[in-house]
């Protein structure tokens, strides 16, 4: 509940050695960009990689673990319970895991960030309002915010986006709010305010160059969740609807096989954790490098 | 009781009653609550009496205010599928999910404080390197996932744990680890920083001068002192696992209410599925708070200066 603004002063010296607040850093990060990096080809040009149509099913290849050939088509990582390509499938799925988190960071971190630098920039009641609201939003568990919205709305790609996106654009309200805080302290804006710039101006050329290194570490980590949570919802059968591939769903039937066919869980969980994996770390590393202030 | 609890608690109420609000009106966010309500292929006739008996056809800040009388004497309506009360429902279901967050909240705290403390105490080492990967695979592993390859090995391939459902002491072990694993990351991390900023005091190298040996420092000083940041992360941990408990009772057909929340939104039984969002964020409210007054318990700068 502490924003920047507000935070009480140590009360003890500071210690000798600064002490890397974030904790460990992981020294090489561009392993993780390469697999990061990877992932958005993938999605990008998956009609021209993927070997097979991800939805053309094949009945009489059901099941088939990893490396067969049926019918003169090569299945380098085996077949779902219809016979359709897992592969192809996983990078087709890269696609919608991509695109549904790229997509609902976007919303939230433009909602938020209008909202937070509005009740920077305005205080007063609009203050009030404003963050009363993000306090109320971040106090329902998102999965649970998301989970009503779905139910009411139904599932689907679009609805997805929209539920993700304006459930968590709360973290980004806060941050651009405490930013815009102390942006607006600072001389040069209290200048420019003294010689007249208007408001448009002021929160576009002066505040939001300012505050947008904070906005984009958050938006970075929210990434990182916002695949998770696509792939979570997916697996509860409330998000990406079949048969659009999304890991998560693919992980859900995969779990139905477990006894004989574990290729069908496994591959989609190991794209799942690689992708997470690569964009926390950057993220970490990005929060390090701009924010060196930021705890935890 | 002095001011700033107060505050916090007036915030609290707010929050609640933010959530009624918002709740209320994401029910109507689809138009008409009452095709929520109904199976799909539900006549015009079905339609407008369930209309008249919820009192949907009332202007609607009528409705908000019974629902929110309503909800003050605790009553969450009624399920559709049942035909039960929803409270009775839930509370039918709540004990299997506080068993397995407790549980997961074991397996957290037991293996993420020595591991935390490990990473502070053996700083720049082999071993430090091997906890760090550890606690990121922790940390970036979907529940789903894990629990599923937990399945696979524990239950499939070794056959020494049941794969899913309640079936004794057993059963509570493989879903409360693939439960605990991201916490368990919380509170390594947490742990680490913490240690990592105690040992940086002065007090260390003089104890160690008056001849304790490190390892009484760090126990009898560094972790009592390092508690604090730990105890308040608890609080707001258990709601995380209250929350991921949605997935994991998915996975291994645990009974609780993240099943039934899954179960009720299949079936289109909205009352459930609405008193266990409500249910849920009662209670990370009420942590939150919670977290805040243990805060503001050991650093009494927090209480005086009346603003966090």
């Amino acid at each position: 509940m502490t924003d920047l603004a507000a935070n009480p002063p140590p009360a003890v010296p500071a210690p000798a050695a600064p002490v890397r607040q974030l904790g460990y850093s992981v020294r090489a990060i561009w392993p993780f960009l390469v697999i990061f990096g990877g992932f958005v080809l993938l999605a990008l040009f998956a009609p021209l990689i993927a070997p097979n149509d991800p939805n053309s099913q094949n009945l009489l290849a059901r099941l088939r673990p990893p490396g067969t050939t049926a019918r003169g088509i090569f299945y380098a990582l085996g077949t779902d319970e219809v016979g359709r390509d897992l592969l192809s499938r996983l990078i087709y799925g890269a696609r919608v895991s991509l695109l549904v988190a790229f997509l609902s960071v976007l919303v939230s971190t433009v909602l938020g960030t209008t909202l937070g630098m509005i009740a920077g920039y305005y205080r007063g009641w609009v203050e009030v309002i404003i963050m009363r609201l993000v306090d109320i939003v971040l106090s329902i568990p998102a999965i649970l915010l998301a989970i009503i919205t779905v139910a009411v709305l139904g599932p689907g790609l679009q609805n997805l986006i929209l539920v993700l996106g304006f459930t968590r654009w709360p973290r980004y309200a806060r941050v651009a709010y405490g930013q815009t805080l102390v942006v607006m302290n600072l001389p040069f804006v209290r200048a420019s305010r003294f010689i007249g710039a208007r408001t448009p101006r002021l929160m576009l050329r002066h505040i939001l160059p300012n505050i947008a290194g904070a906005v984009i570490v958050v938006a970075t980590l929210e990434f990182g969740l916002m695949v998770l949570f696509e792939a979570g919802l997916s697996f509860l059968g409330l998000g990406v609807q079949p048969p659009t591939p999304s890991w998560g769903s693919i992980l859900s039937v995969g779990r139905n096989y477990m006894a004989t066919a574990w290729w069908i869980a496994t591959f989609p969980g190991i794209c799942l954790f690689l992708l997470a994996l690569s964009i926390n770390l950057i993220g970490d590393h990005l929060r390090d490098r701009l924010d060196p202030r930021s705890k935890r | 009781m002095n001011r700033y609890l107060l505050r916090r608690l007036a915030q609290s109420a707010i929050a609640v009653l933010g959530t009624v609000t918002l709740v209320f009106f994401i029910q109507r966010l689809a138009g008409d609550p009452t095709l929520l309500m109904l199976p799909e292929g539900a006549t015009r006739e079905d339609i407008e009496t369930l209309r008249r008996q919820l009192g949907f056809d009332r202007p609607v800040i009528e409705q908000y205010l019974d629902y929110v009388w309503q909800l003050l004497r605790l009553d969450l309506g009624q399920s559709l599928v049942q035909r039960l009360a929803v409270g009775d429902i839930i509370a039918s279901r709540l004990p299997y999910t506080l068993y397995l967050a407790a549980a997961a909240l074991v397996v957290a705290l037991g293996i993420g404080l020595p591991v935390g403390v490990l990473m502070a105490v053996k700083r720049d080492t082999r071993l430090e390197r091997l906890l760090v990967a550890f606690v990121l695979i922790g940390q970036s592993m979907p529940t789903f996932w894990s629990g599923i390859l937990l399945i696979l090995f524990f239950a499939v391939t070794l056959g020494v744990m049941p794969a899913s459902g309640v079936d004794g002491f057993h059963s509570v072990i493989l879903p409360a680890i693939a439960l605990g694993a991201l916490t368990m990351a919380t509170f390594a991390r947490v742990t680490r920083t913490a240690v990592l900023e105690e040992l940086s005091r002065d007090y260390v190298p003089a104890a160690q001068a008056k001849g304790l040996r490190f390892r009484a420092v760090v126990f009898s000083h560094i972790l009592r002192n390092a508690a604090t940041p730990i105890i308040t992360v608890s609080a707001l941990e258990i709601a995380n696992l209250l929350a991921g408990a949605i997935i994991v009772e998915t996975v291994f057909a645990w009974p609780g209410l993240g099943q039934l929340a899954v179960q009720s939104i299949a079936a289109r039984d909205f009352p459930i599925v609405q008193g266990i969002v409500l249910l849920g964020s009662f209670v990370a409210i009420s942590l939150n708070l919670l977290a805040d007054i243990l805060y503001s318990v050991v650093d009494p700068r927090i209480r005086l200066e009346g603003r966090a």
